[in-house]
């Protein structure tokens, strides 16, 4: 029983790697290059969730093949960009959309490089502002220890 | 028995990583020179022993012997010599063999080159390497052997090497990405070395500069040269996915970016020590973390290797001994370091500060990007997938400020600098970049669109102020010509670099707002024009190569009547692994790339066909190399340094 | 006291990297490539399907209604199926109610299937086209829904069912519902 598990698994990996290989090109007809270019940014979108990571343009999968039949055919009865994202994502969920919602977790992804951002220059003020008194005191106190040493010479 | 040899060599290494590690501390602890000294004929041992052992993998490759799995598994006698010979590092197990290999390449570097340094710096230094070796000879030996048998039932041929992997970007990619990557463990090593010494100081960030400059460029190199073989050889026509694996080689080369950045603060004025030992630590640990990505099949990628949780158990244990460990000695030992000179708010300290914070924002926008989508899941929020959209739209706002801060970055002075000085500079800058940018724009740009418009004018912005401020400096005392002769390389480098990044966002501001992308079904005799390009598709022909058969199509391009090429893009079958694989033709040009790639062949005869139109889509690479030249010339500069340093010291 | 405040600042990377590991260690025991169900405490898809059998029997959601029970998607195509439909007649022999739906496939191939294996579906849906397919979001077969008595789906499990995995989490699961 393992081995068989094993072997679909090989089989489900060859098969997978194949399917990448080569890309998807289809010859979809479109009644306007604008409802083409719809389509196209769509398909970049839009992810496979049977295959590795790849939008349903560059997968050959036939779930790929599938999700542009019906993103054609939806593009097709004049339904826009986002009405087609909303289609796809309820019913396959949110790993579908590239372009990922705001959730209470998603929320860091903009938060995170904004806060450090903020945090960074907070600190970087501070420091220009502040070393120049802490410094001459370092260096006050250098300088006496610098005396120091050098009286010990003398004497 | 040759693979025996070869697995013993390995285990010999491995016991000389442990020595190397052990026996030079021992010696420092200890006070016994002997011991301190033989840290770098341990290293030396040591890469020979794996050099043994690779060797002997490459030639079981080359002659082609299927009792071994590893070799039967990714390699077949039809294969070419060459691929046969870079089919070693093509999977898992002799990936990691070369990681090894270049890990002790890298150590015995520094044990051979670093003369000046005193010996138990170096001990300390090649004691950290030998512990990092340490950990990944036992990850191949225990984990990921390639030495292993199929006997006694071997294959009478291989299961060849995956057909995307039979190219010459292969054979180059991976070894200069690994290069990189393992080439930040110097730098890594050096700030560890010099945390529990307890001593940072500029002579600390003097002597990992280079290590780590050199790490930079092979990684810079390495990167671009991955997007190019995407680019022509994945038939996807595109240059860089925010695939999670991308993602895992883009992390260590922001903070190695940031790092070489603040390694040159440290080292000329002595501050952010403790926060340049911070970047030093976490390249390496991006590395370490990417390779953890890439090889535990946690995320989901286009480029995953075999996955298996125990290496991942493994690597994870190892991430956390060696991360934990230095970020906790960091802790505990970084308080210690003082921060010596002083600096205004308004100084080239401060601007490469800024420099620092919008690259680690941009790190941190990657980070997330990349593991929140596991972390979602876990938290029971659902699955989710972050991509191309969410990452190009944050770039291109960190990108702003980043290039407008970086236009202005060399021309202010260290500590402090008068700001009524720059507006005459800055303000002839923005005349010239706006007027080139506009005058750029109307000769090659279809349509306006302000994306555009901002990503060539930062372009422009970051080339003119370049070039000003080589100006300024070269006539300061002389004329421009001698002037320009007379600037130090590691000047030069600074500004090639710049200029590099500048032509690099041209590149990708171009790609990404005028490519053209059409999928359309031609019959031979069929034509297609858009972007004054007309498409002609002559004919089908059969194909037949050495491993592979299938079609190869002939287009003939004409620009405004012009004739200007003709292409032939191929649709190929691996005949070992039935694998289709398009091979894209492309005309290439410094303005413009054309690229064709074959699809079906459709019911009724026709066929569909992609073709792209890639505006400046080589000044992506350029751009890179041109960083990459740059890092090696400031390299360069470190040999006469020894004597100009005193100088300027003085 | 400054240095320990330091000492606790500086200790930042290191906790933020040992919560990193801490997900990077629950993530190496699940699959990334199993989703969750869009559809959970949603009501079956609106549908009408053939019966796979009988050309002229159509079904509509209605079916889902009044008992609980699990809605398994299968093809002849798909490997994983042969192999978890003994466990299937196994199910069906202890009274759950199975509804078959044959996703993407061919009647006839489909309809030996079941005579050669047993049929442990009380209906057989056919869908040719992958129409209620799409509308459940399904991504590789198999998939195995379970729908409660309100036709309310409660969850969605991917790849095969066997005695393991049903014993461990999908049982008590079934059980609970109403």
């Amino acid at each position: 029983m393992r081995n068989l598990t094993l072997t679909l698994c090989l089989f489900l990996s060859v098969f997978s790697s194949a399917t990448f290989a080569a890309s998807a090109i289809d010859t979809f007809e479109f009644e306007s290059i604008e409802q083409e270019q719809v389509f196209h940014d769509l398909t970049k979108v839009l992810r496979c969730p049977k295959c590795q990571n790849q939008n349903i343009s560059d997968s050959n999968a036939e779930l790929a093949k599938d999700l542009r039949n019906k993103t054609y055919e939806l593009v097709k009865e004049g339904k826009t960009q986002d009405e087609v994202v909303d289609y796809m994502v309820a019913r396959f969920g949110n790993f579908v959309r590239y372009d990922p919602p705001i959730t209470p977790a998603t929320i860091f992804l903009w938060l995170g490089p904004l806060l450090f951002i903020l945090f960074g220059f907070l600190v970087l003020y501070k420091q220009a502002k502040n070393k120049n008194r802490k410094e001459d005191e370092l260096d006050s106190n250098e300088a006496i220890r610098l005396k120091k040493i050098l009286k010990q010479e003398t004497k | 028995m040759l693979a025996e040899i070869g697995q013993f060599a390995l285990v010999i290494a491995c016991m000389l990583s442990l020595l190397q590690t052990v026996y030079p501390l021992y010696g420092i602890y200890a006070r016994q020179q002997n011991a301190i000294e033989s840290a770098k004929i341990l290293t030396i041992l040591q890469f020979f022993f794996v050099a043994v052992s690779f060797a002997i993998l490459s030639y079981l490759f080359l002659v082609n012997d299927f009792t071994v799995t590893y070799i039967a598994t990714n390699s077949n006698s039809a294969l070419p010599w060459y691929y046969r010979l870079s089919a070693v590092w093509g999977a898992h197990e002799g990936s990691l063999l070369l990681w090894v290999l270049l890990l002790s390449l890298w150590s015995t570097a520094v044990a051979v080159m670093s003369k000046r340094l005193p010996i138990e710096s170096i001990a300390r230094v090649l004691a950290v390497l030998g512990l990092l070796s340490l950990g990944f000879y036992l990850f191949v030996l225990l984990t990921s052997n390639p030495f292993l048998r199929t006997l006694p039932y071997f294959p009478v041929d291989g299961r060849d090497l995956n057909p995307l992997l039979q190219d010459i970007g292969l054979i180059l990619h991976p070894p200069m990405l690994y290069m990189g990557y393992v080439g930040f463990s110097v730098a890594f090593a050096f700030a560890i070395a010099a945390l529990m010494e307890g001593r940072l100081d500029s002579a600390w960030a003097k002597w990992s500069r280079p290590w780590t400059m050199a790490a930079w460029v092979f990684l810079t190199v390495g990167i671009a040269l991955g997007s190019w073989w995407a680019y022509y050889e994945l038939g996807w026509g595109g240059w860089w996915f925010w695939d999670p694996v991308e993602n895992a080689s883009f992390m260590p080369w922001i903070a190695g970016t940031a790092l070489i950045h603040s390694l040159a603060v440290s080292e000329k004025r002595g501050v952010f020590k403790s926060w340049t030992v911070l970047l030093a630590i976490s390249a390496f640990s991006l590395s370490l973390l990417g390779t953890f990505l890439v090889r535990s099949g946690i995320l989901v990628s286009v480029h995953a290797f075999a996955s298996d949780p125990a290496r991942g158990l493994f690597i994870l244990a190892f991430l956390i001994l060696i991360i934990g460990g230095s970020l906790l000695l960091y802790a505990v030992q970084a308080p210690k370091v003082k921060s010596r000179g002083r600096y205004r708010l308004f100084s080239r300290e401060t601007m490469l500060l800024t420099n620092n914070i919008l690259l680690i924002a941009a790190l941190i926008v990657v980070l997330l990007g990349t593991l929140l989508p596991l972390v979602h899941k876990e938290i029971g929020l659902g699955s989710i997938s972050i991509g191309e959209p969410f990452f190009n739209s944050m770039f291109s706002i960190l990108v702003v400020p980043f290039a407008l801060f970086l236009g202005v970055a060399p021309l202010v002075r260290w500590k402090r600098q008068n700001i009524k000085e720059l507006f005459k500079p800055l303000l002839h800058s923005l005349f010239i970049s706006t007027a080139i940018t506009l005058i750029f724009l109307y000769s090659f740009a279809s349509h306006f669109t302000w994306l555009a418009l901002m990503g060539v004018f930062l372009g422009f912005w970051v080339l003119s102020t370049t070039c000003y401020e080589l100006c300024l400096r070269a006539t300061h005392r002389f004329s421009l010509f001698t002037g320009l002769t007379k600037l130090g390389y590691s000047h030069w480098a600074m500004s090639i670099g710049h200029a590099g990044f500048a032509v690099m966002i041209i590149g990708i501001t171009m790609t990404q707002n005028y490519s053209i992308e059409r999928d359309v079904k031609l019959a031979v005799g069929d034509h297609i024009a858009f972007e004054h390009y007309d498409f002609h598709f002559d004919a089908v022909n059969d194909l037949q190569g050495k491993n592979y058969t299938g079609s190869v199509g002939v287009f003939t391009i004409k620009k405004d009547d012009q004739y200007v090429a003709t292409m032939k893009p191929e649709k190929r079958i691996y005949t070992v692994q039935r694998m289709p694989m398009t091979e894209a033709a492309i005309n290439a040009g410094v303005t413009r790339d054309l690229y064709i790639a074959m699809g079906e062949m459709l019911p009724d005869g026709a066929w569909a066909v992609r073709i792209y139109y890639k505006p400046f889509i080589r000044w992506i690479w350029f751009g890179p190399l041109m960083m990459g030249f740059a890092g090696i010339l400031m390299m360069l500069d470190r040999r006469y340094r020894v004597k100009k340093s005193d100088e300027e010291e003085a | 006291m400054a240095n320990t405040r330091k000492i606790i600042a500086l200790s930042v990377p290191l906790l933020l990297f040992l919560v990193v590991c801490f997900f990077l260690f629950k993530g190496l025991y699940t699959d990334p490539r199993k989703l969750d169900s869009a559809l959970i405490g949603q009501p079956v898809p609106e549908f009408t399907l053939q019966d796979i059998y009988d050309e002229n029997k159509q079904y509509d959601a209605s079916i889902f209604k009044g008992k609980k029970m699990l809605l398994n998607v299968w093809a002849t195509w798909c490997p994983t199926c042969y192999a978890e439909h003994k466990f299937l007649n196994q199910l069906a022999g202890q009274d759950i109610y199975i509804v078959g739906m044959n996703y993407k496939d061919e009647r006839k191939k489909a309809i030996r299937w079941l005579t050669d294996l047993k049929d442990p579906y009380k209906i057989s849906l056919f869908d040719k086209d992958g129409m209620l397919g799409m509308d459940l979001g399904v991504y590789g077969a198999p998939e195995t829904f379970f729908i409660d008595s309100k036709g309310i789906i409660q969850y969605r499990h991917v790849g095969d069912l066997n005695a393991r995995i049903w014993e461990d989490e999908l049982a008590e699961l079934y059980n609970g519902m109403q």
